[in-house]
């Protein structure tokens, strides 16, 4: 498991106004795995994500203290250019969060937005990429269609593609199979362990056997603590905090 | 029957009867604008009524096309001008103003709407109607020296002061309605095209203004048909005069709600003089139902198009 730390999260505290969210977090996150942010809802997960793209940045009345490092940067230094951190991430929400147009101009918005004007280009990224997604045979007859029309699952998918569209190093998932129905679930959870080779891949989710299926390492926070870091097999079979044991054997966690 | 349910009953008629009440002045306004503007229609072909520019009641002229073709003007000119006023205005506030900023400078705009016509139109002929003729006409009709710029009206009571008053008293209301349709644009729609490393204004161009178009639609005829109808203010600085059709911007404008303001009730017995004026709230009926009526189906085609 010695792998390279992609993301390093040092002596993170995150505050929204007086309600202190995120407490001293020091996470690493390795490269080309899928870590696994896991905890019961409120615990700060989604917080810790849009700290490492800085969509953090949006709320009103934040306030932080420690850093990040991606790549070895410190993303919350002033000369850090937060649009090209952004593009290194691609991001999938909870809902699927399409744009409204079609869904070749969803693909194609990150690269057009970063200045490709070719449209032969412009055509082979967004094949590849829905292909990538398997969404490609689903959709290749209306690709200019407006993508609301697609289903929630296919939506998911053609969120990830138009993430993969910006060639990003790491991809971001809040909970993406949290609006899913089973079927479209397992075809995203399928794709991100084809993702893993090339990607690293930072998954929140309160879904337990996800978690077991897919991380390869594991970050248990609760209530803006961070309990408990480590190999996914070694957190999942031999936790170290009584909290951790509680929650995966799902018992009470206060009362533990 | 228990009394509780009598008394629901009972609201329930009133409450009916009221809503028919106001439904049914609609109805008879539009009745009897038409049933006294016909005696002229019996008389004067349409045709000689609505392209004839020539107003002379006491010898039975009785063309509209002056007043017509003002009003599109005037109202052109303040839609031109409010459009990307209210606009970026709304755009700003929404999207780029701290939240402080926003608390403070909404109430204000929303305080403009509630400004009397009137103080609009002094407003118009101590400001509006001076910088007119004394910079904005002769820069125009000095460098620029072609249509719609050239005139010989310099008294700055011209169809532009109309606009631009009417602009000022339309953008409010655009800027409220286009300010709350940007709001109902889902906040995460905006976080999906940032995290794709798109800018703020990217985003608002390409994604937020997209999924709000028609709504900004509907906040623009909204002003539309409200500066058509506009009244007072305008009838101040427009010039009012019987000139012929206005040819520039320059020139007087004399738009349908001035004339019958202006008109009627003094029209002593001159023969159809009443019916001439009540044909002319009509056509301001019409073109105001007509252009609302355009409007959504602008609109519906529009969410048609995008679900």
């Amino acid at each position: 498991m010695e792998a390279k730390s992609h993301i390093k999260v040092r002596n993170l505290n995150v505050y929204y106004g007086s309600a202190h969210i995120l407490k001293d977090i020091t996470i690493d996150i390795p490269e080309k795995k899928i870590t696994a942010i896991i905890g019961p809802s409120g615990c700060g997960k989604t917080t810790l994500l849009k700290c490492f793209n800085r969509l953090i940045d949006l709320q009103d009345n934040v306030m932080l203290t420690g850093q990040v490092f991606v790549d070895d940067t410190d993303i919350f230094d002033n000369s850090t250019e937060v649009i090209q951190l952004r593009k290194k991430m691609g991001l999938l929400f909870q809902k699927p969060q399409i744009l409204p147009m079609s869904i070749y101009d969803n693909v194609a918005y990150g690269p057009r937005i970063h200045g490709l004007k070719n449209n032969k280009k412009l055509s082979e990224i967004v094949q590849h990429y829905l292909q990538e997604v398997s969404l490609w045979e689903e959709v290749k007859d209306r690709l200019h269609d407006s993508a609301a029309r697609l289903s929630v699952g296919q939506q998911q998918r053609l969120c990830l593609a138009r993430g993969l569209a910006n060639e990003p190093e790491i991809v971001l998932g809040d909970e993406p199979t949290y609006a899913l129905d089973p079927i479209s679930a397992e075809k995203i959870e399928k794709k991100f362990l084809e993702l893993r080779k090339n990607y690293t891949i930072v998954l929140v989710t309160h879904i337990l056997r996800q978690a077991k299926r897919l991380a390869d390492y594991v970050v248990f926070l609760y209530l803006g603590n961070l309990i408990e870091q480590g190999p996914a097999e070694e957190v999942f079979s031999n936790p170290r905090d009584s909290k951790t044991q509680s929650y995966l054997s799902g018992q009470f966690i206060t009362s533990a | 029957m228990n009394r509780r349910r009598f008394k629901d009953l009972i609201v329930q008629r009133i409450m009916f009867i009221l809503c028919c009440f106001v439904i049914s002045i609609l109805f008879f306004i539009v009745m009897g604008l038409f049933y006294k503007a016909s005696p002229i229609l019996a008389i004067h072909s349409l045709r000689d009524l609505l392209f004839s520019s020539t107003w002379h009641p006491s010898k039975g002229n009785f063309g509209l096309g002056l007043f017509i073709v003002s009003t599109l003007w005037v109202t052109a000119i303040a839609i031109v001008i409010a459009i990307p006023l209210s606009l970026l205005t709304a755009i700003y506030l929404t999207e780029y103003a701290p939240k402080r900023m926003r608390e403070v400078l909404k109430p204000l705009i929303d305080l403009l709407a509630g400004i009397s016509p009137v103080i609009y139109g002094v407003w118009g002929i101590i400001a509006i109607v001076p910088l007119i003729s004394d910079y904005v006409m002769p820069f125009f009709s000095e460098r620029l020296t072609f249509f719609p710029f050239l005139s010989d009206n310099y008294t700055g009571y011209s169809a532009l002061a109309g606009g631009i008053v009417l602009s000022v008293m339309v953008f409010p209301i655009i800027i409220s309605v286009i300010h709350e349709v940007l709001e109902t644009v889902p906040f995460e729609i905006r976080e999906a095209s940032l995290a794709l490393g798109a800018t703020k204004w990217e985003t608002t161009r390409r994604v937020v203004l997209k999924k709000a178009r028609p709504g900004i639609v509907a906040a623009f005829i909204l002003g539309l048909t409200r500066a058509f109808g506009e009244t007072m203010a305008v009838l101040m600085v427009a010039g009012c005069s019987l000139h012929g059709f206005p040819k520039s911007v320059f020139d007087t404008a004399y738009p349908l709600p001035a004339l019958i303001a202006n008109t009627y009730g003094e029209m002593m017995s001159i023969p159809l003089y009443d019916s001439a004026v009540l044909l002319a709230a009509f056509i301001l009926l019409l073109m105001t139902t007509l252009f609302n009526m355009v409007a959504w189906g602008i609109l519906l085609h529009i969410e048609r198009k995008e679900r």
